[in-house]
């Protein structure tokens, strides 16, 4: 099952600069694995030290959340597309650098 | 803290368009959408923005064209010059002057028709309520995370909508919180993300123009809920990628089990946002790294007088293009993979453009077990400023 993993702008500096990764996968918790794997840099950004998805992320399975379908266990397919959503805040003004 | 309000005129409900009205509104008169309807509601509706910068320069200018009969403008900020490249409602004149003011007269001056009230105050939990309370739609063009949790829970408290927009770089979301049957903020993000982990310092900066995007969906979305015309953002993110030029959507449920909204609240009334969010002070979110530092003067005197220093240049590609101190490369994202390329028998220098990267250089290089490091205390600006102001500023 080829899934698409959508990467959002302020993870993508952890991420090669990539925009989207593609992995084989039967569930949204495989395809955040293979994710977390290849950059491992991006598992403290998503996961909590003891291994749940951090409450500020969310994320879709196409157009659903993952947390009114069943979570990291949600059976994915070919062609899925699976989108991580941090809290962004930007609006006024940009946070100094 | 300065509180600047207009006299409160208590409003009478508007129930006919002047002759000079329905010239000006006539391209909105002219379809059965809008109509003398419509238009008598966008003239009875009053509209708060909070934060009239890069989403509330669209939002203003929008929401006042369209004959919006009462806009509220809340903001603490001034004019700065860097506001210039995306927050259009100013002019090279109006830096320095509060941004309330300025917007306020550039409204005006393009529909002298609406009432501008301006509150250049910060919004916080103790003024929030009594603020939202005489206006019926909310619309959130802040910048901050407990700004954000605080005009949710406000607007819930109080039934009002709230036309959410925020950007980040070259991507925003839209929608609307707030509505009896759609979710709120809390529902889609239960919680805050702690200060320093939603990495901000190599990923700032904005393409002007998006803010512009966002914040004309804001106002857009806000008329509609006005006249009651078409379908809304309810329980629909918006999300758009400026670079990709695309549009997605995904869906925005509400939680049953929300605090907030949801059917057993548990939060009654606006707490300390601040506290939720981790964030302590009136700073911007970053853990206060403390390491050793060098100031531009004591560094300059030192490269001067022939000390074998290593310039560890933490910034990104493009910010090296811009100025540089002739330091070596290594993007702060890149550190750990690219640690070996340091010495650590050398007495290291750090520095990024502000010093805040660079600390967390130091903090880094420290624990891997570099002895002899240092921060550039306010980094590029500062040696600007301090040291040599041919080197440009940004």
């Amino acid at each position: 099952m080829s899934v698409k993993v959508m990467i959002p702008t302020p993870l993508r500096v952890y991420a090669g600069k990539r925009d989207f990764a593609e992995f084989s996968a039967a569930t949204v918790g495989e395809a955040l694995g293979g994710l977390t794997t290849q950059y491992a840099e991006l598992r403290k950004h998503l996961y909590t030290e003891d291994g749940n998805l951090r409450a500020f992320v969310n994320v879709y399975l196409n157009d659903e959340d993952i947390r009114y379908l069943a979570k990291e266990n949600t059976p994915t397919k070919d062609g899925d597309t699976i989108s991580i959503i941090p809290s962004i805040a930007g609006g006024a003004s940009q946070n100094a650098i | 803290m300065a509180t600047t309000t207009q006299p409160q005129t208590v409003a009478k409900s508007s129930t006919s368009l002047s002759n000079e009205e329905i010239l000006r509104y006539s391209r909105h008169l002219i379809m059965p959408e809008v109509g003398m309807e419509g238009q008598l509601k966008l003239k009875n509706a009053k509209v708060l923005l909070i934060g009239t910068g890069g989403l509330g320069a669209p939002l203003g200018l929008y929401l006042a064209a369209a004959g919006v009969g009462r806009l509220g403008l809340v903001d603490f900020d001034v004019v700065d010059f860097t506001n210039l490249q995306r927050q259009v409602t100013f002019g090279s004149d109006d830096v320095g002057k509060p941004k309330t003011e300025a917007a306020r007269a550039r409204l005006s001056n393009l529909n002298p028709d609406i009432q501008v009230d301006t509150f250049e105050t910060k919004l916080s939990s103790e003024n929030a309520l009594a603020l939202f309370k005489d206006f019926d739609v909310i619309v959130d063009g802040t910048d901050n995370f407990p700004t954000r949790y605080l005009v949710n829970d406000a607007c819930i408290l109080l039934g009002k909508p709230n036309v959410y927009g925020s950007i980040f770089r070259f991507e925003g979301q839209a929608t609307v919180f707030g509505m009896p049957e759609g979710p709120c903020y809390r529902c889609l993000y239960p919680e805050p993300p702690p200060p320093g982990l939603v990495p901000s310092c190599a990923e700032g900066g904005v393409l002007g123009v998006l803010p512009g995007i966002v914040g004309s969906i804001q106002a857009m979305e806000t008329i509609k809920l006005i006249l009651g015309r078409g379908e809304n953002l309810v329980g629909r993110l918006l999300l758009f990628d400026a670079l990709a030029m695309k549009f997605r959507e995904l869906k925005l449920r509400k939680n049953p089990n929300c605090p907030m909204c949801g059917e057993h609240r548990t939060i009654n009334k606006l707490i300390d946002y601040y506290e939720f969010c981790g964030v302590r002070g009136e700073e911007a979110p970053g853990p206060d790294v403390q390491v050793p530092e060098i100031t531009p003067r004591d560094l300059k005197s030192r490269l001067d007088r022939g000390d074998d220093l290593f310039i560890l240049d933490v910034r990104e590609p493009h910010e090296f293009q811009i100025c540089n101190l002739n330091g070596h490369l290594i993007p702060l994202g890149e550190l750990p993979r690219r640690v070996h390329e340091l010495d650590s028998s050398r007495e290291i220098v750090a520095h990024c453009r502000s010093g805040k990267r660079s600390a967390e250089a130091v903090d880094f290089l420290r624990k891997a077990g570099f002895r002899k490091i240092l921060n550039l205390k306010g980094g590029v600006l500062a040696w600007s400023d301090e040291v040599d102001p041919s080197v440009p500023k940004y």
